[in-house]
This record gives C-alpha cells, structure tokens and sequence, in this order.
C-alpha cells in the first residue's frame, strides 16, 4: 500500500520540475526584464513609459475596444444562452462541439475572411446595394476591430454563461412563478443573480484576450490602429528593446491578476 | 398561445443568426477555396486548381507537416505528463493542492502574448535556439492545463476500492492501474487530448514568439503573407483540413453513440 502512494506521488514530479521551468521562470523573466534597463540596473522606467502618449493611446484605445467587445459578448450570449437552455435540455455536449468546430478553420485565415465580408466591395456590401442600401463602411475602423474581437472570443462567453444557466435548478424558477413573479422579474431577480458567476468568468474570458490581442487588430485596422499588443509585439519583434516590451507586459498583467482574483472570488461564492 | 408559438420562432431565429455569424467567415472561405479569381470578394468561376497546385508547394507543405506534427507530439505529450499529474495532485493535501492548481491555471489565464514573451525571453536568455524544439516546449506547457482539466475531475470521481481489490488480488501496481483506472478515465483523457490538439493546431500567438526565423506553422505562415494577399491554395489547404476534422469527429461521435445505445439495451 506504501508503495503505491509512493509511486502516485513520484508521478507528479516531472510536472512540477516542468510546470516550475516552463511556467514559474519565464514569468519571473518577464518581471525581471520589465524592472531593469539595458545594463541590468534596476528601474520603474520600463512600467513607467505607459504613460508615454504613444503607449496610453494605444493602451486606451485597446482598453476601450475591449470593453465594448465584452459587452457586446455579453448582450449577445446571454440571450443565445437562455434560449438554448429552454429549448434545449442535455444540449450541452453538442452546444461545445459547434462552438469548437470554427477553430478547426486556422483563427487568422477566419478573422482575414472578414475583411472578405466587410470590404468596400466584399460580400456584405454587394449584398447591401443589390437591395438599394448604402454600402457599410467598416472595415479599417475601430469597428471592424470590435467586431474581430466579438467574433474570435464570443465562444468563451457562450460556454460559462450557458453552463451556469444549465445548472439552476428549474423548481427555484418555477417556485418565483407560483409565487406570482412576471416573467421579467423572474429573469432579474431569479435568473440573472443565480447566473452570475458564469457571467463574471465569460467577461473575464473574452475580456483579457480582447485588451491584449495584435491580431485582430493587425488584420481588422489596416494597421493604421494600434492597440497596446500591437505596441508590445513590435518592441519584441522589431525594436528587439525586450526590457520595454516587458514593461508595458506587466501592465497587461495587473489587468490580468485582478480578473483571475475577480473569478476566483466569485466562484469561491458558488462553492459556499 | 399565438404569441408563444411566435416567441418562439423569433428564439430559433436569434439562435440561428448568431450561429450564421460564428459560421459565415468559414463558408467565406471554403468559397474562396474555389474561386478562380485570385482577389477576395469577386467570383470568377469555380475551379478546382488551387487544390491541384497545392500539392507541389513545397512551402505549404512543411508548414503543414510542422502543424500537424506539433498538434500530435505536444498533444501526446501533455496527454501523459497531464494524467500522471492528476494521479499526484489528487492524492496531496488540500494547501499543496490549490498551489499546484493555481500553477496549471496560469498559461490557460494568463494572455497569450504575455505568456509568448515570456518563453521568449526564457528561451534568450538560456541561448537555445529558436525553432521547431522551442514551440514544441511552448506548446506542451499551454496544453498540459486542458488535460487535467479534463481528467481530474474524472479521476477524482473513482472508486478507489476497485484498484485496492486488483492489488489484493495478485495484480502489480502498474497493472492494476492499467487495468481498472485507465480504461474509466479513457474518455476524459481522449476529449483533454482532444481540446489540447485544437489549441495547438488553433494558436498563432503564441508559436510567433517561440518559432525564430526559419520554421514555419500554418499560423505563423498565414501571418507572414497577410500583408501581400494570402495565397488561394491555403484555403484549399484549410477547407481540407477543416472538413476532414469535421467528418472524422462525426464518425467517432456517430460511433460511440451507437456503443453507447447498445449499451443501454443489455
């Protein structure tokens, strides 16, 4: 019997010796970059030059973008998901499948298609003018981004929300019924509430890749807007100044460690 | 009884729109992949040669290779590194536990682009060469966290008395565990696999920081031409790559639900 708890405790070194080099290290590298200068003296320099007007415009810019992508997630995914949940019960397995199939299609080629679709000529415009409407001007816009970010990152709205819809027990929601709730109350006061971790989790979900993404809006901006990944991946690829680059990570990184102490203590509230 | 009937309707709707959207630039493209002209948006007769020339393009063809190969080895890779883990973790007490937990949610967290960076500057700083070997680390690390997502919960849901009665009945440690627990958290290692292969096969970020100069993934090959115009035969190439996952997923589904129907018949 020893033995075998022997052994099942061995089975995990080799993925803590991994885990500890491949994800502990890098990330201390990243502070130890973004906190020194070039000859390695320590400096807040590198944090600091956020506030360098090229960098907070793109850092607001991207701030901004991402808000309205998650809200827009949000409004869009919470509606999907209670229908789905109504209409369909156990739809749950199938529900992931059709939300994963799209990545199986390269995720740069299915944002590039949209400027296919949106472009002054493209698809959604010959559509628009062969039914007499004026054409839509979106792509190369800020537009075009937020539309990139919501399509790329709604799945990961979509899951948390359905599965925490999924979950409430439907005598709680029949029970607000009997007791003479309207159906809209019921949603706000019944619903919506019991929902809420799943909610918080989506945000965080598409939140977090929306504000740090240099895809979307390299492929969607026409390069004429830069957002703060797009700052980011140029200091590493093109300027090589990895200190600066690392810096303005560690911003990123505050956002990040709050909406992981958000989720957290939200899903800690479902647990108790 | 009218106005919920409509309600109704206006609900398939609106699910069907948003499900038009996710899908939309994917016909998008399998179009494209036919389209005899070479600019976006114009049709200019079906064809079938960007399929044919697709074959002798040397270029495409490695960094297929390189995709694939990347999927299946880091996919594997974390397949075994991943329920070796769950073995261990869900045996450790509760503090140790949540530590190790909270490790293996920090790539699946964390942005993609701070986690790139930080494989980058790793790998500069310990001077290894850039290449296929650093995307493959990169690759193992951010999938290993969706396979114990998978199995744990799984492995944590068995009956330990089941592998205690094979130990009291002769069987070896290892056989045992080959023999009782692994076929019950089969499943769950398959759909972890499963996911870890998508993410792999999906990432670009990620692969951009860690891949260096001279190798190239899909990803990082699309990337690289979206300023001059991406060449039709990548979308015969994903179209391919799109449908055949797509059959091939049906017929396992198809298949394990006809298993799973014969089984509810004994």
């Amino acid at each position: 019997m020893n033995k075998t708890k022997k052994i099942a405790g061995s089975l995990g070194i080799p993925y803590m010796i991994w885990a500890a080099f491949f994800i502990i290290v890098p990330l201390i590298m990243v502070f130890w970059y973004g906190l020194t200068d070039a000859d390695g003296h320590f400096t807040f320099a590198n944090v600091a030059a956020i506030a360098n007007p090229a960098h907070s415009k793109a850092f607001l810019m991207a701030l901004l973008l991402s808000l309205i992508a998650t809200l827009v997630c949000l409004v869009l995914a919470y509606p999907l998901s209670l229908f789905l949940v109504q209409t369909q019960k156990d739809s749950s397995s199938s529900l992931t499948m059709l939300l994963i199939i799209p990545m199986w299609m390269n995720f740069l080629l299915r944002t590039y298609a949209w400027q296919s679709l949106l472009e002054k000529t493209g698809v959604i415009n010959t559509f628009l003018s062969s039914l007499g409407l004026a054409p839509l001007r979106m792509i190369n816009t800020p537009g075009a981004i937020i539309l990139g970010m919501v399509y790329n990152f709604l799945p990961f709205m979509i899951l948390p929300v359905y599965n925490s819809l999924a979950k409430i027990d439907e005598n709680v929601v029949n029970a607000a019924r009997d007791l003479g709730a309207a159906p809209g109350q019921t949603l706000l006061k019944v619903i919506f509430p019991l929902s809420l971790p799943g909610v918080i989790s989506g945000i965080t979900m598409v939140f977090i890749p929306a504000l740090t993404t240099f895809v979307v809006s390299s492929l969607l901006g026409g390069g004429k807007i830069l957002l703060i990944g797009n700052v980011i991946e140029q200091e590493f690829m093109v300027a090589y100044d990895w200190n600066l680059g690392s810096g303005l990570s560690l911003v990123l990184l505050v956002f990040i460690i709050i909406s992981v102490v958000v989720s957290a203590f939200t899903d800690r509230g479902e647990e108790a | 009884m009218r106005n919920h009937v409509r309600f109704k309707g206006i609900k398939k709707l609106y699910i069907a729109l948003i499900f038009i959207f996710m899908y939309a630039p994917i016909a998008m493209l399998i179009v494209q992949s036919f389209n005899k002209s070479k600019s976006r948006g114009h049709w200019g007769g079906f064809t079938l040669s960007w399929y044919r020339s697709l074959f002798t393009n040397a270029d495409i063809g490695q960094a297929f290779v390189n995709t694939i190969l990347l999927a299946l080895l880091s996919s594997v890779i974390a397949v075994v590194l991943g329920t070796m883990a769950c073995i261990c973790m869900s045996r450790m007490r509760k503090t140790p536990r949540t530590v190790m937990t909270g490790i293996t949610n920090i790539p699946m967290l964390n942005a993609d682009i701070v986690t790139g960076v930080s494989f980058m500057l790793l790998f500069l700083t310990l001077r290894i060469q850039f290449g296929f070997g650093t995307i493959l680390l990169a690759h193992i690390t951010f999938n290993i966290p969706y396979v114990i997502l998978s199995v744990m919960p799984r492995y944590r849901e068995l009956n330990p008395h089941i592998y205690e009665a094979a130990l009291d009945l002769g069987a070896s440690p290892v056989y045992a565990f080959f023999k009782t627990v692994l076929p019950e958290i089969m499943p769950s290692i398959l759909s972890g696999g499963l996911m870890a292969f998508t993410m792999s096969i999906d990432d670009f970020i990620i692969t951009h920081f860690t891949a260096g100069a001279g190798v190239h993934t899909l990803s990082t090959k699309i990337y690289s031409e979206v300023k001059l115009g991406i060449k039709p035969e990548m979308y015969a190439l994903s179209a391919m790559i799109f449908l055949s996952v797509l059959v091939l997923l049906t017929l396992v589904q198809r298949g394990s639900n006809m298993l799973g129907v014969g089984g509810k018949e004994d």
